[in-house]
């Protein structure tokens, strides 16, 4: 797993839903470039172009609710997202993430579009405009996953 | 310490004592994908390199079949595919399957004591059998393919005690959605649900399904009913195998305790953009272009039948185009038998096989710009049924069918 993540912020809001983060029209593929065009074009149709590689998002609460699609975290894969920071997350959203090694962290910060944060996994710590903030880390079984790139390396190296 | 049912049933199926908050790997009964979902699960499987667990994978194409065009035509094609290369027996296809919830329910993998894990989120609905059913990704599904087994956080739970009887007029659908006004769209995020309550008990068991299945909308894992006679006699010829009646103890621990009185519960709507942005009936006064009945929420018999009811010599209006969607074969075939297909056809509604097509704005009726949409389905997030800029406002079927020849969204008193 990642020691450090450093990137730029997109700040998005509460409740954001996965028929917002991939419309399901698009499902129609799970091909990462082909649904990361779309990030969240019903609100902003340019989002997914501004995006750079190793950048951050910031959210709300309840973060990736509504359907299962695993093509939501697909999407923010494709995009190249190191990390999504949001105040809660919903729950099949959070285990599709687990499961595909995506980093998420439960933690409000106060920031704006563009910041440049930094983020410790080893201290658990965030570090935003002159300020740092401690994050919860996650509980060992889950890290586990996170640590062997997702799930399915974690059960081809462990007996279930 | 007394338990309560969904840590009961994921002690039974990890093999360990376990309570609230502890991460177990269980035994699943089943695992359900569809075609959306199980393109990736096969993908997933394959990187494994592991026989499948045959008996426990139910394989139900839904979401875009018959295939809207050739892209879901090859989803399709991969899940049907994988289910004949590996001699799947249930692999539900065009013609005996339906919307997937209703098929696990009808066809009897769902029943007391069970846990089943479905990847679409609305596989919470099999609570209203007293199964723990909860909906997880597709490549943990395509793991469970390979291992029969998951990881789980074991869910605290809410129970939810609605007293009294329910007022003439409201149903399942009522019930759900004034739920969700009290817990709103994340208020039971990880948590089951448990309901009971003498209201419950009175509700027959379709109507629990629209309850469980829009547990989802408050973001719970699971849903969560007591086994009665209603339960099992809804099983009676449908239920595969043994089951294992479980209740909670009396002194379980529940994370919190929401008390209803029946009587407070009135017909409802839920207006956009969230299924917990509830208002009364009687408040909302808006025109409709479009009226849908149909979904694993709200589109098995007896719904068609209630909306049968309400447009037997009506004609619907001719601003607004009526689509009924029966939730499964098994259903279609009720409905053509009962004659409710000759009702909704000859009062103007346009009547088709099943597909969750037009609930996700997949196909089958799409919303354009600015369109208004009253449905009996689960979700109206923006842009869910079509354009961004189209409405979906949610109620229960008779609504629907009485908003279809009213105009605009009205009550069925008013026919």
């Amino acid at each position: 797993m990642l020691n450090e993540v450093k990137g730029k912020v997109w700040t998005l809001g509460d409740d954001i839903d996965t028929d917002a983060i991939i419309p399901a029209k698009y499902l129609v593929t799970s091909d990462p470039k082909e649904l990361s065009k779309h990030f969240m074009e019903y609100n902003d149709p340019e989002l997914a172009k501004k995006i750079e590689k190793g950048d951050i998002i910031v959210a709300g609460k309840n973060f990736g609710s509504g359907s299962s699609r695993e093509h939501a975290v697909i999407t923010i894969k494709g995009l190249g997202i190191s990390c999504i920071i949001a105040e809660s997350f919903a729950r099949i959203f959070f285990r599709n993430a687990i499961n595909l090694g995506m980093p998420l962290i439960e933690a409000k910060i106060d920031v704006k579009n563009g910041d440049e944060i930094t983020i410790d996994f080893e201290k658990s710590r965030i570090y935003y405009n002159d300020k740092s903030q401690e994050f919860t880390k996650y509980p060992k079984f889950l890290k586990n996953i996170i640590d062997e790139g997702g799930l399915i390396n974690y059960v081809r190296d462990n007996q279930w | 310490m007394g338990k309560t049912a969904a840590e009961k049933i994921f002690s039974n199926k990890s093999g360990v004592d376990a309570y609230a908050g502890d991460y177990v790997v269980s035994s699943l009964d089943y695992i359900m994908v569809n075609d959306i979902t199980g393109p990736i699960a096969v993908d997933a499987f394959n990187t494994i390199g592991k026989k499948p667990v045959k008996d426990k994978i139910v394989i139900i194409p839904d979401h875009f079949v018959p295939p809207k065009d050739i892209n879901s035509a090859i989803q399709y094609k991969k899940v049907k595919d994988f289910a004949m290369d590996n001699d799947i027996d249930n692999f539900f296809d065009l013609g005996h399957g339906g919307v997937c919830h209703q098929v696990m329910m009808e066809k009897g993998f769902a029943a007391p004591g069970r846990l089943i894990a479905g990847a679409d989120s609305h596989t919470n609905t099999y609570g209203a059998l007293s199964s723990i059913s909860v909906g997880i990704g597709s490549t943990e599904a395509g793991v469970i393919f390979a291992t029969g087994k998951m990881w789980f956080k074991v869910p605290e739970t809410i129970k939810i005690n609605i007293s009294g009887k329910l007022n003439k007029g409201v149903e399942g659908k009522d019930v759900a959605l004034y739920v969700l006004s009290k817990t709103g769209h994340d208020g039971a995020t990880y948590k089951c649900m448990e309901f009971s309550g003498s209201a419950i008990g009175d509700l027959e068991i379709n109507e629990r399904m629209t309850i469980a299945n829009m547990t989802t909308e408050a973001g719970a894992k699971c849903s969560f009913f007591n086994t009665d006679s209603k339960t099992i006699n809804y099983l009676k010829n449908r239920v595969r195998g043994d089951y294992n009646i479980i209740s909670s103890d009396d002194d379980a621990k529940y994370e919190s305790i929401i008390n209803i009185d029946a009587e407070e519960i009135e017909p409802s709507v839920a207006i956009p953009n969230s299924p917990a942005n509830v208002r009364p009936l009687s408040t909302v006064n808006v025109e409709i272009d479009q009226a849908y009945i149909g979904s694993c929420t709200n589109g098995r018999i007896e719904d068609i039948r209630k909306a049968a009811e309400i447009l037997k010599n009506h004609t619907v209006n001719k601003k607004v185009r009526l689509m009924v969607v029966p939730a499964s074969q098994e259903v279609y075939n009720q409905a053509l038998s009962e004659g409710l297909i000759n009702v909704i056809v000859q009062a103007g509604g346009y009547f088709s096989g099943t597909t969750c097509g037009a609930c996700l704005g997949g196909y089958m009726g799409v919303l354009g710009p600015n369109e208004v949409c009253i449905s009996s389905t689960n979700r109206n997030f923006i842009g869910r049924m079509g354009d961004k800029t189209s409405k979906v406002y949610l109620a229960n079927p008779k609504v629907v069918a009485a908003s279809a020849i009213l105009g605009r969204i009205g009550s069925p008193e008013e026919i």
